[in-house]
Parts: C-alpha cells; structure tokens; sequence
C-alpha cells in the first residue's frame, strides 16, 4: 500500500489556504490541528462557536484552563486583542457572513458540494452541533477528511447517502490523497499527493474527478 | 413575581437548596457548552441528588457521562450525564446529545437506543436563537441553516429575497441553571472566559434562574459597564468558590 498524508499534513496543506488577517472557523477533530499550522508571517483569527475571537493555538499542558476552550473542548491560548462573546452572538457571527473560511471534517461530499458531517449509520444520537449553521453561514467551506473509509469505499461520491449538513456549500477538500476543488461542473482534481497517479485518484473517489490543467504535486 | 430590588433574597447557601423545587416533569435549561468551562456542574450534581423526573432538559450538549470522560481528561469528571444516568431525563433539546467521536456508551446514546429518551437535534445557533426568541417574547424567526437537511422536516419554509428559510419557534424554561464567575449580590452576573457561552442567553429565558458562581461581591463592585447579564434576570445565587 502506498503511503497517504497524514492528519498533520491534510491540515497544514488546509492551512495554507488561510490569507493573511482572515477570521477562520475550525472544526471538531482533524480541523482543529489547522491552528498549530499558520503559514509564517499571516495573522489569522480564529472564531470559535463557544464565543471567541482571535485565540491563539491549541494550549500545553502548562497552558491549560478549562475556561479557556475552543468547540472541540481543547483548551487553547490567550492572544491579544482576542475577546469573548454569547452563543447567541456568535451565531449572529457565523450567519451573518462574517467568518471568511470554516474548516470541517466529513463523512461525505458529493460532487455538487452537499456535505454530511454530523449523523452516520448505527449513531442516531449524535448531533450537527454548530456545522450546519457554519456550513451556510462561512464566506468559503474547506474540508479536511480522508478520502475512503478504512475499507476504501469512496467518501467522494454522486450523492450523500448520509444524513446532510448543508447542501452546495463546500468550495474545496483536502484529503490524504489530493486537493479537489468543488465547481459547477464538479470535482476538479488540482493537486495529487507524492507517488499517485490521477486513474488511481479516480478508481477512489465515486464521482468523476476533472484534471485540472495546472495538476501538480500537494505542496506544502 | 415582584422582583425584589436591593434585598439579599436572592443568596442561597447550597445548591441543594437552591434546586430543591425543580418539581417533576419541569423543563429546565442548562448552561455551559461542552463537558466543561461554564457547565454549572455543583447546581447539576446537586438536581442528580435531589431527583426530579420526567424532566426536559435544553442545552448544548447531553454530556458524556463518567465513564467516558476519563477518555477525554485524566480522572475524569462529572458533566451533564449524570442526570441521563440517574433516568431523570424525559427528553432532550440541544445540539450535540452524543459526541460521533466517542464510542456510543455516553448515558444518553444508551438510553435513546433503549428508547427510554427522546431527542430533539437542533443547530447549535437555531438553538440559542430558539432561547433569545423565547427570552425577548418573539414567536420565532426564520433560518437558512437546516434547509435541504432532516431539521426542516415538518417546518414551514419560506422564500426570502428568492433564498429558502425554515420557520423556527422559540424555546423557554421552568428553570435555568447558569454559571457565571461573579455576582453581587443583586445579581448582576460577569462570566470568565469562554464559560459565557450560553449562560447568558439561557439566564434570561426560564420562570426561574439558579446562578452559581465562584464569586459573590457587594453591590457596587462590579463595574456597570462590564455587567453582561442585569441582575432582572436572576432570581437565585449561590457562591461555589473553585
């Protein structure tokens, strides 16, 4: 088997995607990474749905305070000029449309952008939390997820067969084996992990996969 | 109720005391957000004990319970699950009932697949904005968020400005149990870091609010312009020093 990218990877290569002075939103899981991984120089704030602005990575264990957590329920750091505000507020926030990139993890993206991020077969208690509401609020929807189940069934597919987050909201994902682009013709395949090859890429992913014109290795 | 202005009616000494009339079948909500930071945990424990039934609880999250937090934090520690475990729980309103990223034992998972719980998932902000609209008198507000998704099932929709919202209704509670870091003793409340969360938008929703908070002052020591939450929204205080 070859080798895939690893978690840190998908979400230093998602991070990349940050310009300079953006408030970013990060999700539950492999997203959350994104905050230790700020390309040099870029200032970014982080915006987190338990009303925080401007944080400033994930804490050391020195560092801890359990009043001091992002949504995922890791403590994080102080940063200057960060603040603090309700939930109420901060989903004013999110829909209002002033949170430029939100970073998910997925079960499922189809080739028209529909994401399902939250509900999965034999777990009907789990919840959307605050996905939905930043899946139709975010200016840009990133994802970071892995491209097959561990049995190497597509998690690129034609249409969700899982329970939906929100539907035509996702711009790009990140996953162990490319960068796919989501466009109105579908997946656009822009750039491919180290060793693979585009049929392979393909023979993985559900729906068609485009090649885009400018393929190049996954840069980091 | 007379609200009753510069008293100190409104210092509890324990939490036993200050939940002991959540009677059964009352809907309560329950501030904080996650396992912990601004969970008021001593009034949670403290309703565990005092055992009302048949409750409806909102909040954020359904807690993972003992068991499954000393995955999360060394030792572990007490949350939202403890009222799930004790079957005190009829139904339950929030955003996060069960984490997808932990095995399907937290108490409330267990006991909505024995359907001993029912559960109603709602969008983290459709959820605090249910409790604003509830708290500011409105009869609900309409949303982009759930469309296309199972939580507009059964919702009205409509187009506005050509884009599609769903019709959401407000929420509100018999009592709120809330954790706040200050208070004076008239009840003005300032929160601590991101143990605001919901507190402040739960504390002004229910009949009757129970505040804990780590610190008590005297009226007069907080400063006016950092209050978050009017002391009009509190009925009950106690002082839980950390």
């Amino acid at each position: 088997m070859k080798d895939r990218l690893d978690e840190q990877t998908i979400a230093l290569r998602a991070a990349r995607e940050f310009p300079h002075g953006s408030v970013v939103n990060l999700g539950y899981g492999m997203p959350g990474l994104c905050a230790n991984l700020i390309p040099e120089g870029r200032t970014i704030f982080f915006q987190s749905e338990n009303g925080i602005l401007g944080y400033g990575s994930l804490a050391t264990d020195e560092e801890k305070d359990y009043e001091m957590i992002n949504a995922s329920d890791q403590p994080v750091t102080v940063a200057p000029g960060m603040c603090f505000f309700d939930s109420a507020a901060s989903f004013d926030m999110i829909r209002g449309g002033h949170i430029d990139i939100v970073v998910l993890g997925a079960y499922q993206v189809s080739e028209k952008g529909d994401l399902a991020n939250w509900g999965r077969p034999g777990r009907p208690a789990t919840g959307m939390g605050g996905g939905m509401d930043l899946a139709v609020g975010a200016s840009r929807v990133i994802i970071t997820m892995l491209h097959t189940t561990k049995k190497e069934e597509p998690r690129l597919v034609r249409n969700c067969t899982f329970p939906l987050t929100a539907k035509q909201c996702v711009s790009l994902i990140v996953t162990d084996l490319a960068v796919i682009e989501v466009t109105k013709e579908g997946f656009v395949l822009k750039e491919i992990a180290p060793g693979w090859t585009v049929p392979e890429v393909q023979s993985l992913t559900e729906a068609k996969v485009t090649t885009a014109t400018d393929l190049k290795e996954i840069e980091l | 109720m007379i609200n009753k202005g510069m008293t100190t009616d409104k210092i509890f000494n324990t939490c036993d005391e200050a939940v002991a009339d959540i009677f059964d079948g009352a809907t309560i909500m329950v501030g904080g957000f996650g396992s912990f930071g601004g969970l008021p945990i001593n009034l949670i424990v403290a309703l565990a004990k005092q055992g009302a039934k048949n409750l409806t609880a909102i909040a954020n999250m359904g807690g993972v319970g003992f068991e499954l937090s000393k995955r999360i934090k060394p030792g572990g520690y007490q949350d939202l699950g403890i009222i799930f475990e004790n079957g005190q729980v009829r139904k339950f309103i929030g955003s996060v009932p069960a984490l997808g990223g932990m095995p399907p034992t937290s108490p409330i998972e267990t006991l909505y697949n024995e359907g001993k719980v029912e559960i109603e998932m709602v969008p983290q902000g459709t959820l605090a904005e249910r409790i604003r609209c509830g708290a500011g008198g409105l009869g609900g507000f309409y949303t982009p968020v759930g469309v296309g998704t199972v939580v507009e099932k059964g919702k009205e929709k409509k187009v506005i400005g050509g884009k599609e919202y769903i019709l959401e209704l407000p929420l509100t509670a018999d009592f709120a149990l809330i954790k706040a870091h200050q208070a004076d003793t008239l009840g003005n409340l300032v929160y601590r870091r991101t143990a605001r969360c919901f507190n402040p938008v739960m504390v002004t929703a229910a009949k009757v609010t129970i505040v804990e908070v780590d610190k008590l002052v005297p009226v007069g020591q907080l400063d006016p312009e950092v209050i978050v939450t009017p002391h009009v929204y509190v009925n009950r205080i106690v002082e839980v020093p950390n």
